[in-house]
């Protein structure tokens, strides 16, 4: 690693991000960080979903190793994240101490481990499932790394919306993974997070909008403001509803999963409503919070409502 | 003329130890791997891959 991150250290440090000179080496806790874990556990739970909607059989040792794959996969694009944003997560509390800008990892290591990650899990899943699976993969990991850290990220306040794709994409792999193709689940699947994406990124770009400035990231309220902002939460999360509910009527969403995408549905309304009346103060803060904390539950039921009908044998259609 | 380069300096007893960790971390990556291929040469050929003339 050492070595190979020397011979690339000439363009690795991005922007003007000066090393610690000091340090040798990080803590392998350190590099476990760079790869995000807890993205790669969403990654996981998604992918699977992905896998168990396809209703092809697999043999169970190599969906682990494909799921293993394309969680590595994500891990990589994270570390990739990092290598790149190292000047801004210096500027932020939220991401100072990550291992970068925190002074434990060398940019060098950061990127020659990302791009030793990526490559590895895109030829394994290739060997282990298909091609179509490790070409997404790899299409995500460029997603992310290039199009949304690199370009879209500092250039445009539509950056997590856009962005957002590459975030939406594991159900597909999962599925292309298991069955060698894309089919209408998982693509209404990368349809629900992709939506979901931008009220939940902006309810937390509502409380940080002084970090983010600070950094000179163009999110959506330092640009269009926080008015503007709320009430594009409010757009999506309407739009969400009829989407969060598609696997319904498309026939792979049964009672369970058609109740909890109602509630939640409503739930979503109801908590990006609450956002664009609380605008001051602590009931502002709490009110984003409120928002951005219901919508990790909210894609969490729903996708574990899809995982126990599909998956466990749960599922009692709604449309006979 | 060449550039007087510098002496490696000797790691100290801590960065030492994380470099021990990273061995470590890295021949467990290593072994990872390679029961990964393993595994997936007799999941996707079968057992009868093993029971083959030398």
């Amino acid at each position: 690693m050492t070595s190979l991150s020397n011979s690339v250290s000439a363009a690795a440090e991005p922007h003007d991000f000066a090393p610690t000179p000091m340090m040798v080496g990080g803590e392998v806790a350190d590099f476990f960080a760079l790869l995000k874990p807890r993205v790669m556990v969403l990654v996981i739970f998604t992918a699977l979903v992905g896998m168990v909607v396809s209703h092809v059989h697999i043999q169970p040792v190599v969906g682990v190793i494909s799921l293993l794959m394309i969680a590595v996969g994500a891990g990589a694009s994270g570390c990739l994240n990092m290598w790149w944003d190292a000047d801004i997560d210096a500027v932020m509390t939220r991401t100072a101490t990550r291992p970068i800008p925190g002074g434990r990892i060398q940019p060098g290591e950061a990127l020659a481990f990302g791009i030793v990650l990526s490559v590895g899990s895109v030829l394994v899943l290739g060997l282990a499932s298909n091609w179509l699976a490790a070409a997404l993969l790899a299409f995500t990991i460029v997603f992310y790394a290039v199009v949304y850290s690199m370009w879209l990220k500092r250039a445009t306040p539509q950056n997590i919306v856009i962005g957002g794709a590459a975030g939406a994409l594991p159900p597909m792999i999962g599925q292309a993974a298991v069955s060698g193709s894309v089919g209408i689940e998982s693509t209404i699947l990368f349809l629900i997070i992709f939506i979901w994406t931008p009220p939940h990124f902006w309810a937390l770009a509502l409380i940080k909008a002084g970090e983010y400035a600070k950094a000179g990231i163009p999110m959506m309220p330092n640009v269009a403001g926080p008015q503007s902002t709320r009430r594009q939460i409010i757009y999506y999360s309407i739009v969400l509803f009829p989407v969060g509910l598609a696997p319904v009527f498309l026939g792979f969403g049964g009672w369970l999963y058609g109740v909890t995408a109602f509630i939640g549905g409503l739930g979503m309304l109801a908590f990006s409503v609450h956002v664009y009346r609380n605008r001051e103060g602590e009931a502002e803060r709490k009110a984003a919070l409120g928002m951005f904390g219901f919508s990790i539950l909210y894609l969490f039921l729903l996708f574990s409502a899809v995982l126990a009908e599909q998956g466990l044998g749960l599922f009692r259609a709604v449309l006979a | 003329m060449p550039e007087k380069s510098t002496p490696p300096r000797r790691l100290t007893p801590e960065e030492q130890q994380r470099q021990r960790r990273r061995s470590i971390a890295i021949a467990t990556v290593l072994f990872v791997l390679v029961a990964i291929f393993y595994a997936l040469t007799i999941a996707k050929l079968g057992p009868q891959i093993l029971n083959r003339p030398l």
